[in-house]
């Protein structure tokens, strides 16, 4: 079974979960700019980050035939943050770049006007860039948000087919469905979505435009539930086909929207697998 | 071990850029003459990108625009040379460069018109990181006339260490040569390793057989 996770934050995670990662089938991966666990204080912290999605982080997966692209962006949360918000404006700098496969997460929090704002401007960002848009829906008020989230890409440049809703649920997929958007589910050991739950949306919405991640990240997550949807969807009668078709079709088609994905590092006979980060004196 | 590309080792250790080696498509070769024309302008604004030189712009593509990774270093290097990048840009465009675009201005540094205390700080920063690509475009003829010998014995140590080829440090038989310090910091390494069961990098004693060479009168 071969998996692209298009939505995991590998910088919070350990060349253990790479290794486990590679095994498991994961020979691509999208990395999208969100917040740190804790507040950034600077545009410059942000720079940091963006560096490290652009080198070290493709780095360190290409030792385990994984290939590493990412999504740029100020997040929704920090989107608040007047200290964070001037990043904006080093976007275009960064958005030019190779690897970049989109804008993203954007989208909502708490659903306020200093969202609307930074949410509305990427989104514009990411038409002028010609880069599809990965967007986080909101963990509460979730169907409020969902809603307003369809009307800001309606009245954006960018067509819903260049626009990937993401952490969608029951509640919320049909409304997504109906705008052109793709559908994301992240799959949680115990919060969003979890693998019975994404399966039995799958028989529901079919398999097409649907794209499943693990969203792993610095919280209680767990890098290979893609896989373990995978095998949940052979169980439940779905065909190799169709699990390919969501696990690995659908993202590769997603963000090769972008003109810019590059799977050669990924490939399966990539000479890296069980390789370590080499550091001096090691 | 990790493979370091022989692109990288060979364009750092002693063959300036002139040209791209291979052989380019149609559509690659026309975008790479329109970028080198622009660079040659150095001046064409690129539309809302803010201000940033069209030719920035095409060397912040060259990876997707030139298919392969040589292509794409050698487009990037050439596009430097022609715009005939000063301090301030070189510096820049490292600082504000993914992984691929800081090796590029690494290899282009011999190729343009630095002085050592405006080139010196990027080999440094390539040579505190972890990423194997940019300690071995990091190693280059540039690094080999003007990084201090601290700093440079330093250097070859940790290309054996990660395993960045000695083939990629470029004047290392004429820099190493009856370099004691270096001999002594090889030995100590071979202690290491021996002590903690792990095999001596082969390049290693490569290199000690070159310091114990005599220096030329």
């Amino acid at each position: 079974m071969r998996i692209f996770d298009p939505h995991i934050h590998m910088t919070s995670r350990t060349t253990d979960d790479y290794e486990a990662m590679r095994a498991a089938g994961v020979r691509a991966v999208v990395e999208p700019s969100f917040w740190l666990g804790q507040p950034r204080t600077s545009p410059a912290s942000f720079l940091d980050y963006f560096d490290s999605l652009l080198g070290w982080e493709p780095y360190r997966a290409a030792q385990y035939g994984i290939a590493h692209h990412c999504a740029l962006a100020l997040n929704p949360k920090e989107a608040n943050d007047p200290r964070c918000v001037p990043v904006i404006d080093e976007l275009p700098h960064y958005l030019v770049k190779d690897h970049v496969v989109a804008v993203g997460e954007i989208g909502y929090d708490s659903l306020t006007p200093a969202e609307d704002a930074a949410f509305a401007a990427q989104l514009q960002l990411a038409h002028d860039h010609g880069l599809p848009a990965l967007v986080h829906t909101p963990h509460r008020d979730k169907l409020n948000g969902l809603r307003r989230t369809v009307d800001i890409v309606r009245e954006s440049a960018l067509p819903p087919e260049r626009v990937l809703l993401d952490h969608l649920n029951e509640t919320t997929a049909k409304e997504a469905k109906d705008s052109g958007a793709w559908l994301g589910f992240s799959v949680y050991p115990d919060t969003k979505m979890d693998v019975d739950r994404t399966v039995a949306v799958l028989k529901d919405f079919g398999t097409e435009r649907v794209v499943v991640n693990s969203a792993a990240d610095w919280g209680r997550s767990d890098p290979l539930t893609t896989r373990r949807v995978g095998d949940a969807m052979l169980r439940a009668g779905f065909s190799e086909d169709e699990a390919d078709q969501v696990l690995w079709h659908n993202p590769v088609a997603f963000y090769g929207l972008s003109g810019r994905l590059n799977l050669d590092r990924g490939r399966p006979d990539a000479p890296y697998e069980g390789n370590t980060i080499l550091r001096g004196g090691e | 071990m990790v493979t370091t590309p022989p692109a990288a080792t060979n364009a750092a250790a002693d063959k300036p850029f002139t040209a791209i080696d291979e052989r380019l498509t149609p559509a690659v070769q026309a975008w790479l003459d329109a970028a080198l024309a622009e660079a040659a302008e150095a001046t064409a604004p690129a539309g809302h990108r803010r201000g940033l030189p069209a030719w920035e712009l095409r060397f912040a593509e060259a990876g997707r625009r030139c298919g392969s990774e040589t292509a794409a270093d050698a487009a990037r290097v050439l596009l430097l040379h022609t715009a005939g990048a000063d301090a301030a840009t070189a510096a820049r465009l490292y600082r504000r460069g993914t992984a691929d675009e800081r090796r590029a201005v690494l290899l282009a540094l011999p190729g343009l018109e630095l002085a050592p205390e405006e080139g010196l700080p990027l080999v440094e920063d390539a040579l505190r990181t972890s990423d194997t690509r940019l300690i071995a475009a990091a190693v280059g003829s540039y690094a080999a006339e003007h990084l201090a010998q601290h700093a440079w014995r330093h250097a070859v140590l940790k290309c054996l260490c990660t395993g960045v080829p000695a083939a990629a440090v470029a004047g290392l038989a004429r820099r190493a040569r009856g370099d004691a310090e270096l001999a002594r910091m090889l030995t100590d390494h071979t202690g290491e390793c021996t002590a903690a069961g792990r095999p001596v990098p082969v390049d290693l004693y490569l290199v000690q057989a070159l310091t114990a060479e005599a220096e030329e009168p």
